[in-house]
C-alpha cells in the first residue's frame, strides 16, 4: 500500500476529486495549507505600502491506495492538476505500513 | 501603456465632470440665498435676528441627523478602523471608538457642552452657566439653533466631539495601553476639543475673525489629525509597523457608513431642512465620489492595482475635504476639492509617511489631517456667495478669505499639536502610553481586554 501526498492549486481540486472517484478512489483527505517553492510568493499593496507574501494558499490531498493501482493515480492527479505553470504543485509517495478501520478491525488492502 | 490607458478613461471622467459641472454652476436664483439659514460657524450677533421658534421640519431632520453622526462612530468608524487592525488587535481598535463615544457622551452634559457653547469669556472658553444642562428644559432653544429644541443641539453637538477624539485613536493603535486611551479621551476632550470648538463655532475669536468651517474641518479634521500625528510621535514605532488589514470587508461596510452618516455631519450642520442642507448634501455626495474615484485612479498608476481598500480611503478622504466646505461652495467647487482630495492625501499617506518614517497606523493624520487642511484652505478659494451668503473667496473676488482661513489652520496646529504633547506627557508619567513589548506581540486584544476578535 502507499500513501499519496499531493500539493496542487486551489481551483484544481473539484477535477482531481472527480477524476480520482471515477477510478475507483472513494475516500480521500484534504487539507488548506499554505508554503512556497520556486513559484515564490505574491505582493499585497496595502495604501501604497507593498508587502511580500511568501506564503501563499495549496490545497494538500491525501490518499491511500493499493499498490496495483498507484501508477494509474498518480497520472490521474498529474493530468488533472497540470496548468504547465510554475506553482502546480508536487506528488509525494510514502510506503505504508498497514491501515486499519476503526469500526471492524478490518486490516490491510481491505481497510482502505 | 497600461498606465496610459488608466490616464486616459481618468481624464474622460474628470472632464466630462466638468462639462456638467459648467452647466450646474451656472448662478442660481437669489431667493435661494434669502432661504439659507446660517450655517453652524456664525457667530451669534452676526446670525439674523429671529424671534427663536421651534420649527418640527427642522426639528425632524435634525434627530435624525444626530443619530446619523452616532453612528459614524459606531459602529462606522469602529468598524473601518477595526477592520484594518491586526487580527490580534482589532476587538482593542474598536473598543477604543466605542469607549470613546461613552465617555464623551457623559462629560458632554456634565461640561463639555457648557464650556463650548456658553456664553463667550473673552473669545478663549464658553461659559460654565450650564454646568449639567442647568437651565435646559424642554422648551429651551439655543441661540445658535433657533428653530430646534435645546436638548437636540446638545446630543448633535456631542456626536461630534465624540467622533474627533475617537478618529484619532487610529494614529495609536497596536501600541497603547487601553487605559492610557480612557484617560487621553478624557483630557484631549476637556484640554482641546472644548477650546478649539469655541474658538470656530461657540463665538470665540475665529469665529469673529470670519473663519469658514462649515461642518468641522477645522475642529474635527485637522484637530484629530494633528493628535494623531503627534501621538504617533510620542508612542513611538510599532513592532510591525506595517498596514495588514485583518478584515476588509469591514473596512468597506464601516466607509460605507461614514458616507451615510456623513450625510447627517454636513448636511446636518445647517442645522435646517432647508436648501442649504441640501447644497451640502450634494457637494458632500458629489466630492466623496470623485476623491474615491481619484485615489482608485492614482494608486492604479502608482502600484499597479486599483485596491478596494483605495477606493474606501479615497471616499474618506474626500468627506473629510469636503466638510468645511461643504456648504459654501457650488458644485464645481465640490468636484475640485474631490479630485484633489484622491490625490494629495494619496501622496502623503504612500509616499510622504514612509519617507518621514512617523508610524501613524490607520493614517489618521494622512487623511484626516492632510484632507482636513486641504479642504480648510479650498474653502476659502472656492466659497460661493450664491450658495451661502456668509462665505465670500477668491475665486468670487474676496482673496482675503483665503488668508483668514489658513491663519485657523495654523493656529489651531499650533494649539493642537502642543496641547497634545502635554496631554502626551501627562498620560505617559500618570500610567505610561505603551504596552509592554510581549502584549504588543500577542496582541491587545489578548493582553488589555482577555478577549479575541475571531473565534472561527
Amino acid at each position: 500500500m502507499k500513501k499519496v501526498e499531493a500539493i496542487i492549486k486551489p481551483f484544481k481540486l473539484d477535477e482531481v476529486k472527480d477524476a480520482l472517484n471515477s477510478i475507483g478512489i472513494n475516500g480521500m483527505t484534504i487539507t488548506e495549507v499554505k508554503g512556497f517553492g520556486r513559484q515564490k510568493g505574491h505582493v499585497e499593496v496595502y495604501r501604497g505600502a507593498e508587502y511580500e507574501i511568501s506564503f501563499i494558499p495549496k490545497i494538500k490531498i491525501e490518499v491511500v491506495v493499493p499498490d496495483s493501482i498507484i501508477d494509474k493515480v498518480i497520472n490521474t492527479i498529474m493530468e488533472k492538476a497540470k496548468t504547465g505553470n510554475i506553482g502546480d504543485g508536487k506528488i509525494f509517495i510514502y510506503s505504508l505500513e498497514d491501515v486499519i478501520r476503526i469500526r471492524t478491525g478490518d486490516k490491510g488492502e481491505s481497510a482502505i | 501603456m497600461k498606465k496610459l490607458y488608466i490616464l486616459t478613461i481618468f481624464l474622460l471622467l474628470i472632464f466630462s465632470g466638468f462639462a456638467i459641472a459648467e452647466e450646474v454652476a451656472t448662478p442660481p436664483s437669489p431667493s435661494s440665498v434669502e432661504q439659507a439659514s446660517p450655517a453652524q460657524p456664525v457667530p451669534p450677533e452676526l446670525a439674523t435676528k429671529e424671534e427663536p421658534k421651534i420649527d418640527t421640519g427642522d426639528t425632524a431632520w435634525m434627530i435624525v441627523a444626530t443619530a446619523f453622526v452616532m453612528l459614524m462612530t459606531l459602529p462606522g468608524l469602529a468598524l473601518f478602523y477595526g477592520g484594518l487592525a491586526k487580527k490580534k488587535d482589532t476587538l482593542n481598535t474598536m473598543a477604543m471608538s466605542f469607549v470613546t463615544y461613552c465617555i464623551v457622551s457623559f462629560l458632554w452634559i456634565i461640561y463639555g457642552f457648557s464650556l463650548t457653547f456658553g456664553k463667550d469669556i473673552g473669545g478663549i472658553i464658553g461659559s460654565t452657566e450650564k454646568l449639567f444642562l442647568s437651565g435646559v428644559g424642554v422648551n429651551s432653544i439655543n441661540d445658535l439653533a433657533k428653530t430646534i429644541p435645546e436638548y437636540i443641539y446638545i446630543v448633535y453637538q456631542l456626536t461630534f466631539a465624540a467622533i474627533t477624539v475617537a478618529l484619532a485613536s487610529g494614529a495609536y493603535i497596536e501600541r497603547m495601553k487601553f487605559s492610557a486611551w480612557v484617560l487621553f479621551t478624557i483630557l484631549w476632550m476637556t484640554l482641546v476639543y472644548i477650546p478649539v470648538a469655541h474658538w470656530v463655532w461657540g463665538g470665540g475669536f475665529l469665529a469673529k475673525l470670519g473663519a469658514l468651517d462649515f461642518a468641522g474641518g477645522t475642529v474635527v479634521h485637522i484637530n484629530a489629525g494633528i493628535a494623531a500625528l503627534m501621538g504617533a510621535l510620542v508612542l513611538g514605532k510599532r513592532r510591525e509597523a506595517s498596514l495588514k488589514p485583518s478584515n476588509l470587508t469591514l473596512v468597506v461596510t464601516g466607509a460605507g457608513l461614514l458616507w451615510f452618516g456623513w450625510f447627517g455631519f454636513n448636511a446636518g450642520s445647517a442645522v435646517a431642512a432647508n436648501g442649504l442642507a441640501g447644497a451640502a448634501f450634494i457637494n458632500t455626495n458629489t466630492a466623496t465620489a470623485m476623491a474615491a474615484i481619484s485615489w482608485m485612479f492614482t494608486e492604479w498608476m502608482h502600484t499597479k492595482k486599483p485596491t478596494v481598500l483605495g477606493l474606501a480611503s479615497g471616499a474618506v478622504a474626500g468627506l473629510v475635504a469636503i466638510t468645511p466646505a461643504a456648504g459654501f461652495v457650488n458644485i464645481k467647487g465640490a468636484i475640485i476639492i474631490g479630485l484633489l482630495a484622491g490625490i494629495i492625501p494619496y501622496f502623503a499617506v504612500a509616499t510622504i509617511k514612509p519617507k518621514l518614517g512617523y508610524d501613524d497606523s490607520l493614517d489618521a493624520f494622512g487623511i484626516h489631517g492632510v484632507g482636513g487642511i486641504l479642504g480648510a484652505i479650498l474653502t476659502g478659494v472656492f466659497a460661493d456667495p450664491s450658495i451661502n451668503e456668509l462665505g465670500k473667496g477668491l475665486l468670487f473676488g474676496n482673496p482675503g478669505q483665503m488668508l483668514t482661513q489658513i491663519i485657523a489652520v495654523i493656529v489651531t496646529i499650533a494649539y493642537s499639536a502642543i496641547m497634545t504633547l502635554i496631554i502626551f506627557i501627562i498620560v505617559k508619567v500618570i500610567i505610561g502610553v505603551r504596552v509592554d513589548i510581549e502584549h504588543e506581540i500577542t496582541g491587545l486584544d489578548e493582553s488589555q481586554h482577555g478577549e479575541k476578535a475571531y473565534s472561527l
